[in-house]
């Protein structure tokens, strides 16, 4: 459904995307994951036509981009990071206005939009000015207007960024309905989570490059030990100088914790038991601790 | 800058752009027509009735048919000027609806050619308007001459909405606007024939006058008003044509590089 290969892209001397590789399979959902600036959004750019690689070949839809970007884009629906709904028209006149664009008829629209309003859960909002949703409505209706042609593929770019822990959930269960209807989705996300729930397959961006690619749970058992124990409390440098080399197949202390990384988490706790002033957390190692291992702990503004 | 110049490729997916535009104003269509027209009315009628009648004939006319043929033009030129400035700026850059547009399957070329078609519709609203008010007050020579006055605003609309696009693509805010109007369209107004004949200026001048597109205006605006037909027609639309299309050329990449990079 998706097929780069080699792309690049120069902004001055920065080398912003550095020969990404990608394939997206019909029906798939797939993750592009990464700090602020490794890419993410570029890339997306890329895809769709929008801006010309400096090197590099995309296929989208089985259409070459960008020369065909047009058409390609016929077949994608996009959801943009900022929101970008119209504000002078009401969200009903927002959907028929963004299926004009597509060239399609006003009937072909009108007839689509209650279906996308119940999809939205925006049926009662139809006549609503865009001042007055929400930001959870906002998003909703974004989907709903970037499906408004029926796409095959559909672009997301950090769905759920700004949105409250409710509203989130709301945009998880329609992508859910659009996967399980056989779309294509490829969706950027920061949060591990999000990409850990919703994806097929995700890649892992840094400096413009894929770090690492592959299903969210075989990422996190060939990238990291299966277990984190989380250690904190008075004394910790101490205790860490003194025991982490040998019980830890590999730790890192951040702040005022260490992330002991284990196959053998029993082990650990056994001997922080010896150490009554330090307080510790276990957990399975998850997509987090692979996305921090692969891209570091710095700070990426 | 080279990297973002390109031929620009015209095809009818402007016409969605255009109507998009249409509708919204359409829904304040009585206080958006009121608001055009009364500064350029109120001027014309003030200075015509009150300046005019000091003076003797201006320009072979009286003066207040001489400043309602040079208004067409002014209130044209204003109306296409504000249309692609505030407004598009607002779309492009505050609302981020041709973001939004880009995504759909058209192109940037797309997207401002129903800016600069909108602007030009909406431009030819304002002369319309004066014409209207010309043939009310009687002060044509020729009815079915002053008929050829539609299509020459329009044109007139499609130069300056062109030019402005430029001035969009490259202003940081709306502040930056200020600066157009102080350093172009104001001195513009002033030079080329609107209040008085540029004949009155010094010979220098009026060579930089000969140069500016409002001054082609007026000079095919002005005649059709009193019953003549104008002299140098080819020229004068030619001029026209070329400030408006240039406009909408350059504007294109600068707003290229701006938005698509």
């Amino acid at each position: 459904m998706l097929k780069a290969r080699g792309l690049t892209k120069r902004y001055g001397d920065a080398e912003v995307v550095r020969g990404l590789d990608l394939d997206v399979e019909r029906g798939e959902c797939f993750g592009l994951l990464g700090p602020n600036g490794a890419g993410k959004t570029t890339t997306l750019r890329l895809l769709l036509g929008l801006i010309e690689p400096d090197a590099g070949h995309i296929e989208l839809a089985g259409i070459e981009v960008p020369r065909r970007a047009r058409e390609a884009r016929m077949k994608v629906g996009v959801v943009p990071q900022m929101d970008n709904l119209d504000p002078d028209f009401s969200v009903r006149e927002n959907l028929l206005a963004y299926g004009r664009y597509f060239g399609m008829s006003k009937a072909a629209v009108t007839a689509r939009v209650p279906e996308l309003l119940e999809f939205a859960g925006l049926a009662s909002k139809a006549d609503a000015q865009i001042a007055q949703l929400s930001g959870g409505m906002k998003r909703r209706l974004t989907l709903a207007r970037a499906l408004v042609h029926d796409p095959d593929i559909l672009f997301l770019d950090e769905p759920t960024t700004g949105l409250d822990p409710q509203a989130r959930h709301l945009i998880w269960q329609g992508l859910r309905r659009l996967i399980g209807a056989g779309k294509t989705i490829v969706l950027t996300t920061h949060f591990m989570d999000e990409a850990e729930r919703l994806t097929d397959r995700l890649a892992i961006l840094d400096h413009g490059r894929v770090v690492a690619e592959g299903a969210p749970r075989a990422l996190i058992e060939t990238h990291i030990e299966p277990a984190v124990v989380e250690v904190f409390g008075e004394g910790l440098a101490d205790w860490t100088a003194r025991h982490a080399a040998g019980l830890c197949q590999r730790f890192e202390t951040v702040g005022e914790t260490l992330f002991c990384y284990t196959r053998s988490p029993d082990t650990v706790i056994e001997a922080l038991g010896n150490a009554p002033a330090l307080r510790y957390l276990h957990r399975p190692s998850n997509l987090e601790d692979v996305f921090l291992k692969l891209t570091g702990r710095d700070l990426r503004d | 800058m080279r990297h973002f110049f390109r031929f620009p490729l015209l095809s009818w997916r402007f016409v969605p752009v255009w109507q998009r535009n249409y509708l919204v104003w359409k829904k304040l269509a009585i206080p958006s027509i009121l608001g055009n027209l009364a500064d350029p009315m109120l001027y014309m009628l003030g200075l015509g009735y009150g300046l005019g009648s000091l003076l003797p004939d201006v320009g072979g006319m009286p003066y207040l048919t001489f400043l309602a043929a040079g208004t067409v033009a002014y209130s044209t030129m204003n109306a296409a000027t504000f249309e692609v400035l505030y407004s598009s700026f607002s779309r492009m850059h505050v609302q981020r609806t041709w973001d939004a547009i880009l995504n759909a399957p058209l192109t940037l070329d797309d997207v401002m050619l129903g800016e600069l078609t909108w602007a030009a519709s909406k431009s030819l609203l304002s002369g319309l308007a004066i014409l209207a008010v010309i043939w009310g007050l009687g002060l044509y020579g020729d009815f079915w001459m002053t008929l050829w006055i539609v299509p020459v605003v329009a044109l007139v609309g499609f130069c300056f909405g062109g030019l402005g696009l430029v001035m969009n693509a490259v202003s940081p805010s709306y502040d930056f606007f200020l600066y157009y109007f102080t350093l172009v369209i104001t001195p513009m107004v002033l030079l080329c024939g609107v209040f008085f004949p540029v004949s009155q200026l010094p010979a220098a001048v009026q060579g930089v006058s000969s140069w500016l597109p409002l001054t082609h205006a007026i000079d095919l605006a002005r005649p059709l008003v009193v019953g003549r037909v104008p002299d140098d027609i080819v020229p004068h639309v030619a001029a026209l044509l070329i400030y408006g299309s240039l406009g909408y050329v350059v504007a294109l990449a600068l707003t290229r590089r701006r938005l698509l990079k």
